[in-house]
């Protein structure tokens, strides 16, 4: 059976070698593939997993899913350190070689502003969680018994419903301050849809999404002013991932901070 | 660069970038998996797969009526 091309990333021609060791999906060895000045990193994959059907039906076994996008990732990363790859969307296959040449001819010009943009830049993700800690009806409210009037249950009702507004309105003035400086130190900035708490199994609800683009010299200031924010509210936790290629900035529009969803 | 400690990556927030993320190219495919709604599909899998491991709350709440 023929084997198919499943093409991780475009960049520019590299020096460096990769990593002896490292594979794409399946196993497979990596090859490099120029074109017109651009790189695709490729690796051959069996027609019976990756064609059009049966791509479609793996990608709802969360197995074969979680394996190939972490097997995705690790070419990804490991072109991140010797190159600044424009990666692409999981799952790009081509038929043949001729296919991924015609690709970068066709798309040679987009892909080549897409490298320039993110020339230089990694991607820092940063996630606010909004974790409510205390239970204000048991705080706030005296027990009369059994017997508490209709009164006293109102205004129990009432002052958790004003403690959970505040705590909100806390959590939202909070989360779009620090989208603001962050955004002010990136190149670029893309909000992702916050994560589902049942996906992500953390605790807390996901008040913020963001990934910045941000120039490798500029990283550690940018890495520093999140950590900073760490502490400053006791009921919200920002968590920092990365540093990642850019995947959110690998599109045409994604540069004016649209949000994805 | 300061390189944060390196934990295995949430799966979800590797979904966020891979899913969701990337460059979509166009042309001489002759393959256009680009088309699949894609989130829908992750989301899918992963609801499933998280009801098949944990009880649902669901399940639970009714459990103790």
């Amino acid at each position: 059976m023929n084997d198919l091309r499943y093409v991780y990333a475009v960049c520019r021609p590299f020096e460096a070698a990769l990593q002896s060791d490292l594979v794409g999906v399946g196993g497979a060895p990596l090859k490099q593939l120029a074109h017109g000045g651009l790189v695709a990193v490729l690796s051959q994959v069996p027609e019976a997993d990756f064609g059009y059907e049966p791509l479609r039906a793996h990608l709802e076994d969360l197995d074969w899913l979680t394996g190939t996008a972490r097997a995705h990732q690790a070419v990804i990363a490991a072109l991140t350190t010797v190159t600044c790859p424009v990666p692409l969307r999981l799952g790009t296959v081509f038929r043949d070689d001729s296919g991924v040449r015609t690709m970068l001819q066709d798309e040679g010009e987009q892909l080549r502003e897409l490298l320039s943009r993110i020339d230089g830049c990694v991607e820092w993700g940063v996630k606010v969680y909004a974790e409510p800690t205390s239970e204000p009806e048991q705080a706030e409210v005296p027990q009369h018994g059994p017997s508490a009037s209709g009164r006293d249950y109102l205004r129990m009702r009432r002052a958790r419903q004003q403690g959970a507004d505040r705590m909100w309105a806390r959590a939202e003035s909070f989360a779009d301050k620090l989208h603001r400086d962050l955004t002010a130190r990136a190149a670029a900035t893309r909000l992702h849809r916050p994560q589902n708490p049942e996906l992500s199994r953390v605790s807390g609800r996901n008040i913020l999404n963001g990934a910045y683009l941000v120039g490798r010299s500029a990283s550690e200031e940018f890495v520093e002013c999140v950590e900073r924010t760490k502490d400053q509210e006791p009921e919200l936790r920002v968590e920092l991932t990365g540093p990642w290629a850019a995947y959110s900035f690998s599109s045409p529009d994604s540069e004016n901070g649209e949000e994805v969803w | 660069m300061t390189v944060i400690e390196r934990r295995e990556i949430a799966l979800v927030d590797l979904l966020d970038r891979l899913l969701a993320g990337g460059v979509v190219v166009a042309g001489d495919l002759t393959l256009r998996i680009a088309d699949v709604d894609l989130v829908r599909i992750d989301l899918k899998a992963l609801i499933s797969s998280v009801s098949a491991q944990v009880p649902s709350p669901f399940e639970v709440l009714e459990a103790r009526r």
